[in-house]
């Protein structure tokens, strides 16, 4: 098995960093933008990228989950997980959702995080960010925020760990070649 | 899991498992559109061969919410009154495309049985006076909303225990989540055999009053003979009842149950009935939400 860190914790500040720059560039502000986090790891990211929009703007930027274990398209085909959290800080009607995850993969998260996101109420517009893109889209969906593009062979595996809930942080590819 | 037969079965893990899901399915209902598509296509029957009403608007509320259809049997209306068994209803209806059943029946082991001839993941409704797990599951989910947790707390089960299958589900339940359980009942009212439940027994009700954190009070079931034990229903509110002033006797954050339909006046008074810390239409809501988890426990995700 091979293994290498392709991001550290400092890249990882870097990246929110810029990411919340283009939010507020992107929306001209950050007024009407509510963060809502994938869970497990894009709760954690979604609540330093508002705090970075918050920073930034002086305002604060409220900021939630939704979790998308009950939308899945594949519920009979993999082990039940336990649900995530599921919390909408405020109604979003009229307000630009930016949904965040840690790794952009085939799409079908994002999918169900936007199905999910139907029955919760209509937001004006609905944006992704994501820490990582590894490619090999499965659906027509891109992001709209990168941390980093990743080219990666469907045989490796992409690894993030974050403080909040791991012992270390940062981004590692692996594979058993 | 396959089935849910009875709370003996279930270990400290599931039971939180279960629970944790629960609290997550009450935030779907609490949504402007309270339904999700996880079982999506997946049809869940529900058998129940006693009457209920309760409980079956409760499963068929819950399946809906989760995108399920549902099939629904009554005794009443169907093919066994011109005598067709039980095992030639349930093999019919698993033939039409059931995916699940919820097996309501009088004799113990019922639902069990339903499981083998069927091959279906079964969930006992309540069999006789042996079962109703998912009773207990709401019931420990209105307590830890209440109080956080069940881990130390003295809950009192209180009435007609010989006949409850509330009683003895919910002995297992709250024992599992390390709840300190005590039976509260008239000698003729007690099962003949307590060997292996996890639980204290007294027959006064006021003895154990002043260190309750949850107080349960099981209904008179007066068409299972419940209440010929006692001269009236008004002596059984003087000793076993809960009332006005037993009530005041109480800690002041203690909470009160009661599984439904309550008999105003004989194991509960009116007031007490109508105060805040009784938490009976808590149950009701936090009934379907622990009906979600169990269906979506059993038919959502691939076996491991």
């Amino acid at each position: 098995m091979t293994r290498r860190r392709v991001l550290d914790e400092a890249d990882i500040r870097r990246a929110i960093r810029r990411i919340a720059h283009e939010v507020i560039e992107r929306n001209r502000g950050a007024d009407d933008v509510v963060v809502l986090g994938i869970p497990t790891r894009g709760v954690p990211l979604a609540t330093r990228l508002a705090a970075a929009v918050s920073d930034i703007e002086g305002t604060p930027t409220p900021v939630g989950s939704i979790d998308i274990g009950l939308h899945r398209d594949d519920i009979d085909r993999r082990p039940r997980v336990p649900l995530g959290p599921t919390y909408v800080p405020e109604p979003l009607d009229h307000k630009t959702v930016v949904l965040v995850d840690d790794v952009l993969y085939t799409g079908r998260t994002v999918r169900a995080a936007l199905d999910a996101l139907a029955d919760l109420g209509r937001p004006d517009r609905v944006q992704l960010a994501v820490l990582v893109d590894r490619g090999h889209r499965e659906l027509p969906i891109r992001p709209d925020f990168v941390g980093k593009n990743l080219p990666t062979a469907p045989d490796e595996r992409v690894t993030v760990r974050l403080r909040e809930g791991d012992e270390d942080e940062g981004v590692w590819i692996e594979d058993d070649r | 899991m396959r089935t849910l037969l009875g709370t003996e079965d279930l270990d400290r893990s599931s039971l939180d498992g279960l629970l944790d899901d629960a609290e997550a399915f009450l935030e779907v209902l609490d949504r402007p559109i309270p339904k999700v598509p996880a079982l999506r296509g997946r049809t869940v029957a529900t058998m129940f061969f006693e009457p209920s009403t309760r409980t079956r608007l409760s499963f068929e509320r819950a399946a809906k919410a989760l995108s399920a259809d549902t099939l629904s049997f009554s005794p009443g209306t169907s093919s066994l009154s011109k005598g067709e068994s039980l095992k030639d209803t349930v093999q019919t209806i698993a033939a039409m495309g059931a995916d699940l059943m919820v097996v309501r029946h009088r004799a113990v082991g019922a639902p069990a049985r339903v499981a083998e001839w069927t091959g279906l993941p079964v969930v006992n409704g309540g069999d006789g006076a042996h079962q109703h797990p998912t009773q207990a599951l709401l019931d420990a989910l209105t307590i830890r909303r209440a109080k956080g947790a069940l881990d130390g707390l003295r809950i009192a089960i209180v009435g007609d225990i010989a006949h409850s299958r509330v009683a003895r589900s919910d002995v297992f339940a709250f024992a599992t989540l390390g709840a300190d359980v005590v039976l509260v009942a008239p000698r003729t009212l007690l099962p003949v055999d307590l060997t292996g439940w996890p639980c204290e027994v007294s027959t006064d009700l006021d003895a154990v009053l002043s260190d309750l954190d949850v107080v349960y009070l099981l209904r008179v079931q007066t068409e299972r003979g419940g209440a010929s034990v006692f001269p009236s229903l008004r002596e059984y509110l003087r000793r076993f009842g809960l009332t006005r002033d037993r009530f005041a006797r109480l800690r002041p954050d203690a909470v009160v149950l009661h599984p439904g339909p309550m008999n105003r006046g004989v194991e509960i008074e009116a007031a007490v009935a109508d105060d805040p810390r009784a938490l009976v239409l808590d149950q009701v809501t936090n009934g379907v939400a622990a009906r979600m988890a169990v269906l979506f426990h059993l038919l959502g995700g691939a076996d491991a």
